[in-house]
């Protein structure tokens, strides 16, 4: 997969405007094999990237399987709760997933809000 | 499936170490991992089970640094080699550039190898992948087996049972004791950018 300068360009944008911009720290766009195509934070987070990614990738593989076990095509949330940090994971489409982290300052239903209106600009960034 | 970020010059291929269980894929990782610190800006990850064997993989990134202008990250997975783990091994395996396939010298592991090996070629095939055309290095490891007095296969009985029609390039190898390890991952790195090169072109 290759992305230009003006997708990515386009990407940054609308993931720091609809979800820094709405108080995540830290959001990355990564492949299902674990790659990381974007990532942003809010400059107060140092996370571990590409082992993040690694684990979500995986992760999001290993639910889409338990999902077909149960006779589901899929399960659209995935969302880890921690203490002060939390991990929310969106499907973009067949090959990208967006995971954000946040604090508890953020509500989960606003999260999902924008989420929604992120992956439909991706969705169009990356038909372009 | 590489990646390749032309706004940063970052280029992310993933290479997954193959095999049966018990052949020393993990110590492969562990070796790289502690001989090549100043290529790993990362702790290794390990999803193991509580006997230590590995659950579902063992990753870390490799940094080759600059290759044409571009930041080179090599990504380094494991497969967890037990039978009962396929499910797992067919998660790792989604969007592999390249394969190295860690046979286990032992005599008595010989059938083992043969059906690991026929596992990836069937594992391969669900992503539209074909074992002759993707990258792919075979290591004959434990080769140390042998001093311990352990009866080991012969390089040409291994050749004749894995790599008859393959005729991936190979390594007789030890990653306990380090021997060959890092040819092994120079060779894959070597024919993974290799094989990107071409389908660039």
């Amino acid at each position: 997969m290759i992305l230009g300068q003006k997708q990515l360009d386009k990407i940054h944008d609308t993931l720091t405007e609809n979800l820094i911009g709405s108080g995540v720290q830290s959001v990355m766009l990564i492949d299902t094999a674990g790659n990381v195509i974007a990532s942003i934070n809010n400059g107060n987070e140092s996370i571990d990237l590409y082992s993040l990614a690694a684990l979500a990738a995986a992760n999001f593989g290993a639910m889409s399987c338990m999902a077909r076990i149960v006779g589901e095509d899929e399960f659209s949330l995935l969302f880890h709760k921690g203490e002060k940090e939390n991990i929310y994971f969106c499907k973009v489409n067949e090959e990208l997933l967006l995971v954000n982290i946040f604090n508890n300052q953020i509500s989960l239903g606003f999260l999902r809000l924008k989420m929604s209106k992120v992956v439909d600009e991706l969705v169009g960034l990356l038909t372009d | 499936m590489a990646f390749i970020n032309l706004k940063d010059k970052v280029i992310q291929a993933k290479v997954v170490y193959y095999g049966p269980g018990r052949c020393g894929k993990t110590t492969n990782l562990e070796y790289i991992y502690e001989k090549c610190r100043l290529q790993v800006n990362s702790e290794m990850v390990t999803v193991k089970t509580q006997g230590d064997r590995t659950l579902f993989f063992d990753f870390f990134p490799f940094d080759m640094g600059k290759i044409s202008g571009y930041d080179v990250k090599i990504q380094l997975y494991t497969v967890p080699g037990q039978v009962k783990y396929n499910s797992t091994r067919r998660l790792v395996l989604k969007g592999v550039d390249g394969v190295v396939f860690v046979a286990d010298s032992a005599a008595e592991r010989r059938n083992k190898n043969i059906l690991s090996l026929r596992n990836l070629e069937e594992n391969l095939t669900l992503y539209n992948k074909n074992i002759y055309d993707i990258p792919l290095v075979i290591q004959y490891n434990k080769r140390d087996l042998a001093k311990q007095g352990i009866e080991i296969l012969d390089v040409e009985t291994l050749e004749q049972d894995l790599n008859t029609a393959l005729k991936a390039p190979w390594f007789e190898a030890s990653a306990v004791e380090g021997d060959n390890v890092v040819p092994t991952l120079k060779k894959i790195i070597y024919e993974t950018m290799s094989s990107l090169e071409k389908q660039l072109k």
